[in-house]
């Protein structure tokens, strides 16, 4: 039953995926993306990965999403307009980087894969739960947790000076 | 005692950098009082240290101090280190007092000149360089000093750079110098090959048992001292120190009389140890000393610039020192340091004294009949021209006398040496006087508009103190057969190497000898003096005569045996034919063309390479994307 | 867990392949922003399947923080478009190219 949920939401993330990038309106774009990250959210439960979950579903499908169309609104994007005449030379050479890449990446997750096969897998333990993953955080990674609060005050205030109309 | 050693050299150090960086605050008095209360506690503190070695038994007296490792490189560590020990003490005593009296008399010297902060700084400089190569307990840390004096002389000879021939004798300092410190470099680069360390007194403990051919001591030694020659002013390279004379006055009495130039006398004392394993090249030094002595007295005696004829006394009284550390005297050397840096520095002083009374006359043909107008430089300048000539109880006498006892005592085939010595000795006294008579007696042939002036206190109480150390300063090393106990040479016995007396005269010590060595000297000294009263106080006309009579010989000696000219046409010339082909032909072909031809090549490989950077994000991307490609394709083949 | 780990990852590989697609080839600043966070999402799926495969906690706090690190370069760099877009009327990039040479 697991698997074949994790299948289903799997199929669902990647024709999203390929919804958000092919389409030409970015406001259905938009919103294939929030539904991409519910469905990988959902992918994270299955794994057991609650705490991550939540999160994904509060950050990511809520407060970033809801920031991009805000921005989409706000700006007033309009679909593109299919281009007239030639193919650009460049579109060829992104096309080259882009195939020569996804051969090179697919089969090296292959090689990766397969030599994950041979090795025995770990005790699988209960880490999801928010209270291993909070420990994780306030003991060993605890300066980096600091450090990314400050990281959030500089956007915050790195954000207000960009957008603002007139310094 | 050990651990304010580095105040010594600090002191200075700090001197200059005030004066260098924040001269422009100052004011021309306040310069020369920092840049002198410098030198003072350089000179409180060495004084301090030696008093604290000489209350210490003997066999103890050597403090050291190592303060940061400067060099560490592999196998090879080189400290800031300094060592003193007696020869050091000797040393300091000598660069900080005389630069102290030097530097209190530059302030009246240098009076009124735009450059005096500049002049200030480098005089500290000096100062700093020469007391640590003085101090240096490694060969590379003296090295450093020495190279830095070499600077120093270089800047103050050049002091007026605005005058092109002044600059030019800068250059020569500078140039003639470079070759003696390759002989130098190559020197401490055997003796690392050979001992693995560059410490003076590790290579002197490890020298005389060494597993090596006497060939290597000899080329070692030999190389040092062609080193010695070129900052020593001897034969061959003693060309740059009559055109040094070109700086102020008092940086020719403290740099190229009294400290700088004595530095091949000390280098060769300091390393007494190895020289004594080279018999071949105390001989030559000794031999290339006392030519030198000779050489340059038979040039002074004709000289008619104040300064020159100095300049040629200075380089023959070096002689005098070369041939006493050759014949294995090196405390009868350094001793000879020391007065020599006394009386030579009061006679420059004096003549700058003079030079500045008559607003920059420096041709003796110029002066005259100074005694009433300059009592005090008149008396002073008798002292150091008595001390200089060997008179008894002053304090050249000593020192000289010395030297030629040991160069008599030293070996039967040395005789000659001891001979050409009083000769040297005999012409010395009669140039000195020739110097003093010429300038101070006679008639006046300055012009009336500027009459001459007594220089201010300030410069003439440094000149009171040299003469009082010109008078007395030989009595630290009176000799046992007059009744002394010669405290100098027992002050710096442990230190240096003893090099066995082959004579079998003098080591069964015939006091008689002595003495009547010593009255032929007294007596051909005064010899000189005498003539040189006859032919230019009597009859002054008689040293045209002379001069008319004995024409080929006074050219030559006039013309400094046409040696400048030599080098000109056998070195210099070719040289710089050489220079001026490769210029054309190499730089301007080969070496331009190469970077020209680069320059070019790069701007056409930038011009396409530029059309990368086109401002497209996604091009951009996408060479991210080619990176990651191939850190993939590494992963995925490695 | 009945999912093979290697299913995850290749899944994980082809999302982020999507991810570059969008990058390389859409002219709209938005939606490449889109396609970026495509990407960072198919990497925390890796180390989400990663730590579920050892059993250690690691991999999620490291997806923790780069969630924190997308909420932040989410904000500037809309608001970076959003200047851009205000001075240039356009948030097509390949209209925006004067930083060239």
């Amino acid at each position: 039953m697991t698997s074949i949920l994790f299948y289903i939401f799997a199929v669902f993330v990647l024709g999203a995926g390929l919804f958000v990038v092919l389409n030409r309106n970015p406001i259905y774009s938009v919103v294939g993306l929030v539904f991409a990250f519910m469905n990988l959210a959902a992918m994270y439960f299955l794994l057991e990965a609650y705490f991550i979950g939540i999160l994904q579903v509060l950050i990511y499908a809520g407060a970033i999403m809801v920031l991009f169309l805000f921005v989409v609104m706000l700006l007033n994007v309009q679909p593109d307009k299919p281009r007239p005449g030639l193919v650009h030379l460049d579109r060829w050479w992104y096309a080259l980087m882009a195939l020569v890449f996804v051969g090179v990446f697919l089969v090296l997750v292959g090689e990766g894969t397969r030599m994950l096969l041979t090795s025995p897998a770990g005790e699988a333990i209960q880490t999801g739960n928010v209270a291993s993953v909070g420990e994780a955080l306030f003991t060993q990674y605890l300066l980096p947790f600091e450090i990314a609060s400050l990281l959030l005050t500089v956007a915050l205030v790195g954000t207000v000076f960009l957008a603002k109309r007139k310094v | 005692m050990g651990e304010i050693l580095y105040l010594i050299p600090l002191f200075p150090l700090l001197g200059f950098l005030a004066n260098g960086l924040l001269g422009r605050w100052l004011s021309e008095r306040q310069s020369g009082m920092v840049a002198s209360m410098a030198v003072l506690g350089s000179f409180m503190i060495s004084a301090q240290a030696l008093l604290a070695l000489l209350a210490l038994p003997e066999e103890q007296r050597l403090f050291t101090q190592s303060l940061f490792a400067w060099i560490p490189v592999g196998a090879l560590q080189i400290d800031i280190g300094y060592t003193f020990d007696p020869l050091s003490a000797v040393m300091t005593m000598v660069v900080s007092g005389v630069g102290l009296l030097i530097h209190i008399y530059s302030i009246g010297y240098m009076h009124g000149d735009p450059g005096i902060r500049r002049y200030f700084s480098f005089l500290n400089l000096f100062t700093f360089m020469m007391l640590t190569l003085v101090l240096a307990d490694n060969l590379v840390l003296l090295f450093l000093g020495w190279e830095g004096v070499g600077l120093c002389s270089y800047l103050l000879i050049g002091f007026w750079f605005d005058d092109e021939a002044k600059a030019r004798a800068g250059m020569k300092a500078f140039i003639v110098n470079r070759i003696g410190d390759a002989g130098f470099i190559v020197a401490m680069v055997l003796l690392y090959t050979q001992f693995g360390t560059l410490s003076i007194t590790e290579i002197a403990q490890a020298a005389p048992g060494a597993q090596v051919g006497r060939g290597f001591f000899t080329a070692v030694t030999m190389l040092m001292f062609l080193g010695a020659t070129g900052k020593s002013a001897q034969i061959p390279l003693y060309v740059w120190l009559p055109d040094a004379m070109a700086g102020p006055t008092p940086v020719s009495a403290l740099i190229h009389a009294a400290t700088m130039v004595t530095a091949g006398v000390y280098l060769i004392a300091r390393n007494s140890v190895l020289f004594t394993l080279a018999p071949a090249t105390m001989m030559l030094v000794a031999i290339i000393g006392i030519l030198t002595a000779f050489y340059a007295a038979t040039i002074a005696v004709t000289q008619n610039d104040i300064k020159k004829v100095l300049a040629y006394s200075t380089i023959s009284q070096l002689g005098y020192m070369f041939t006493a550390v050759g014949v294995g005297a090196f405390s009868a050397g350094i001793f000879h340091l020391m007065t020599h840096a006394f009386f030579k520095g009061l006679l420059f002083l004096g003549a700058g004294s003079v030079i500045h009374g008559l607003k920059g006359e420096q041709d003796m043909g110029k002066m005259g009949g100074l005694k009433e107008y300059l009592p005090t430089t008149y008396w002073t300048m008798t002292v150091g021209v008595l001390a200089i000539s060997g008179i008894p109880g002053l304090s050249g006498f000593f020192s000289k006398d010395e030297i030629l006892w040991s160069a008599f005592s030293q070996h039967e085939g040395f005789r000659w040496i001891w001979l050409l010595g009083v000769l040297t000795a005999g012409l010395t006294a009669f140039y000195m006087s020739r110097l003093l008579f010429r300038t101070f007696y006679g008639e006046a042939t300055w012009k009336e508009t500027h009459k001459p002036h007594e220089s201010p206190s300030v410069m003439t109480i440094p000149l009171v103190l040299l003469a009082f150390l010109s008078i007395f300063g030989g009595y630290v090393g009176i000799p046992e057969v007059l009744g002394g106990i010669n405290r100098f040479h027992h002050f710096l016995q442990p230190v240096l190497a003893s090099y066995p007396i082959v004579s079998e005269s003098a080591q069964h010590g015939s006091h008689l000898l002595e003495l009547l060595l010593m009255a032929v000297s007294i007596l051909i000294v005064l010899a000189g003096l005498y003539y040189a009263y006859r032919i230019y106080v009597r009859r002054p006309s008689l040293a045209e005569d002379l001069a008319q009579r004995l024409k080929p010989a006074y050219k030559l000696s006039f013309n400094k045996y046409y040696i400048d000219e030599v080098y000109d046409h056998l070195i210099v010339q070719p040289f710089t034919a050489l220079a001026s082909f490769s210029w054309k032909w190499f730089d301007v072909q080969v070496v331009d063309g190469t970077v020209n031809e680069s320059g070019r090549s790069i701007g056409r490989l930038s011009a396409l390479i530029r059309r990368i950077q086109n401002g497209f994000i996604q091009h951009y991307a996408s060479i991210i994307l080619l990176g990651v490609i191939f850190i993939l394709l590494y992963l995925l083949l490695d | 867990m009945v999912v093979p780990i290697y299913h995850v990852l290749i899944f994980a590989a082809l999302l982020f392949v999507i991810g570059v697609i969008g990058v390389l080839f859409r002219r709209s600043a938005i939606i490449v922003f889109m396609s970026i966070e495509i990407m960072l999402n198919a990497v925390n799926l890796a180390f989400i399947a990663f730590s579920r495969y050892h059993g250690n906690v690691n991999g999620q706090v490291f997806v923790f923080f780069i969630m924190t690190l997308a909420a932040v370069e989410v904000a500037v760099g809309l608001a970076i478009i959003i200047s851009l877009f205000r001075n240039l009327q356009t948030s097509d990039i390949t209209e925006i190219h004067m930083m060239k040479h």
